[in-house]
């Protein structure tokens, strides 16, 4: 399938290679992505994406902020999933500065990141059908992603960007009925993906139209840094909650998901979609379980008034929806960090497109993107 | 296996002596190896391709400003055995210039490009050595300790 597929015809026709820009205002790309396309016909010849257009110099902002500060700067970033953003800052400050926080903090921070991870990947599969041409899952979900948001706004007052986690515990308890509503979201989300499986993902015009294209090999998948579902699509059980057992992730039975080429070849578009599909049901698994047992006690560790971490530094990385968030943070010992890099997911992952697009059709390209599941304002930070 | 920092630094020290340069393990933060800018290229292949080493997957490459000095960061990991290193490479401010370590992998590629960005840092060997997230035309290194932002870029004024 990557080779290129020649039209034989039987008169000699004059052809040339067709260069279009796609983007970066154009609804397919997700956000402000320039994507140069050189096309033979409508086969994708060569894909060059030009990244930049939501550049914010969040690294230098952060340089010149206290570390608490920082936060609702990476809220910013992958701002659908702003809950799993701040966890992996907060967690490498907590590493640098050796705080213990307490497990009630834990467990109120697995469930919001793993409610965060079932409306990012409702956003994810609901854009995909829309960029296959299917309307109506995409209106399902986002019915029911209001109910996460709603609980959001509940405990912190933000429905897309939080600023909740903070440096040692959380900004506000949880409010009284939180774990009735929790229940009932993970309830929903069920009734909903049972739903959308046999509206949108078994259909057969979908499975006709996604199978089959954007197949990533798993050893170029690795090579190329990809993470999250889009390596895990292609049958690599690569996930950071069970490889680097962070938090309490140990104490939840949940599988990992992995793509199996039911329907086409292993890692294509279909395969990366079922994994988002079924990793929501293991977040409700994870919900269901966590609301049962969270202690009681404190939302915040004792830690001193000014965060001053002491010299040193820590690469600290966690699993957000789209793969591995790392955070690697300098500190020289003062109240502003020396440096703060932002391993996003969408930016590696993103950098495999031209690989994986080659040789097929213009019309898949955009499904191929879409697949991928990329927010700009995390490409570009 | 999954190995320790020190486990690792020896066994770079067996095979590359001189180019290795130290290792700090601090309590507090991750354990990292002083390597020569020369010879990273081959130690990351050797890191890559030894079997009990196995660092297939780059988390991350991030450029430094360390105010004398300049300097690149890798990040590894090993998704077969599950243990990670971080190299470290010191390289002169005036002629920052590293072996690009893109032929290792891939994801080097973009991350390679952010660091020529953003600190100026030359990667030779290279296939496409341009700025990825300012404009291709910018001017000096933003992430630069010592950088001025321009105040005009195109004849329009730069905010801030």
């Amino acid at each position: 399938m990557s080779e290129l597929r020649t039209i034989e015809t039987e008169y000699s026709l004059l052809t040339d290679r067709l260069r279009v820009n796609v983007g970066p205002q154009h609804p397919s790309t997700h956000g402000v992505l320039r994507l140069e396309v050189v096309l033979d016909g409508e086969i994708v010849v060569d894909v060059i994406p030009h990244i930049g257009y939501l550049h914010r110099c969040f690294e230098k902002h952060a340089e010149a902020m206290t570390y608490p500060q920082v936060v609702p700067y990476v809220d910013r970033m992958d701002y659908i999933s702003s809950m799993n953003n701040e966890w992996s800052y907060v967690m490498g400050v907590e590493k640098l500065m050796d705080i213990k926080v307490p497990e009630r903090v834990e467990f109120i921070r697995v469930i919001m990141a793993e409610l965060n991870r079932i409306a990012n990947h409702q956003i994810a599969v609901a854009t995909f059908g829309l960029d296959a041409g299917a309307f109506t899952p995409f209106l399902y979900f986002f019915r029911d992603r209001e109910m996460i948001l709603s609980i959001f706004e509940k405990t912190c007052g933000g429905r897309l960007l939080y600023n909740y986690f903070t440096v040692g515990g959380l900004n506000y308890d949880i409010y009284p009925t939180f774990v009735d509503d929790c229940l009932a979201v993970v309830k929903k989300v069920r009734e909903t993906n049972a739903e959308v499986m046999e509206l949108l993902i078994k259909n057969k015009i979908f499975i006709d139209r996604t199978a089959n294209i954007g197949i990533l090999p798993a050893d170029v998948g690795i090579n190329f840094g990809c993470s999250g579902p889009m390596l895990r699509g292609s049958g690599v059980p690569f996930d950071l909650r069970r490889v680097d057992n962070y938090s309490v992730y140990e104490k939840f039975d949940f599988e990992v998901c992995v793509g199996k080429g039911e329907v086409g070849s292993l890692g294509d578009c279909w395969d990366r979609n079922i994994v988002r599909m079924r990793e929501m049901e293991e977040s409700c698994k994870i919900i269901e379980q966590a609301v049962k047992n969270i202690p009681d006690g404190d939302v915040k560790a004792a830690i001193p008034k000014r965060v001053k971490p002491p010299v040193g530094e820590v690469y600290c990385r966690t699993e957000t929806p789209k793969g591995e968030l790392g955070y690697y943070i300098v500190s020289d010992g003062g109240l502003k960090p020396y440096r703060v890099k932002g391993r996003a997911p969408s930016f590696v992952n993103l950098s495999v497109l031209p690989e994986i697009s080659k040789g097929y059709m213009f019309a898949d390209l955009i499904l191929i993107l879409g697949s991928v599941d990329i927010v700009l304002g995390e490409v570009d930070r | 296996m999954k190995l320790q920092a020190k486990d690792i630094f020896d066994k770079l020290k067996s095979e590359f002596s001189d180019s290795i340069i130290e290792i700090k393990e601090d309590k507090g933060s991750d354990p990292f190896i002083t390597v020569d800018a020369k010879k990273v290229l081959d130690i990351c292949l050797f890191l890559r391709d030894t079997e009990e080493l196995s660092f297939d997957y780059l988390s991350s490459l991030n450029g430094m400003d360390y105010k004398n000095n300049l300097g690149v960061v890798y990040n590894l990991f090993s998704t077969i055995h599950n243990h990670k290193i971080t190299l470290k490479v010191i390289l002169d401010k005036e002629q920052p210039s590293v072996p690009s370590i893109e032929g290792v992998w891939k994801s080097a590629n973009w991350h390679e490009r952010e660091a020529y960005d953003m600190f100026g840092i030359k990667f030779e060997g290279h296939p496409n050595l341009i700025r990825i997230l300012s404009p291709y035309d910018w001017e000096g290194y933003p992430l630069r300790k010592d950088y001025k932002t321009p105040e005009y870029y195109h004849g329009f004024k730069v905010p801030y």
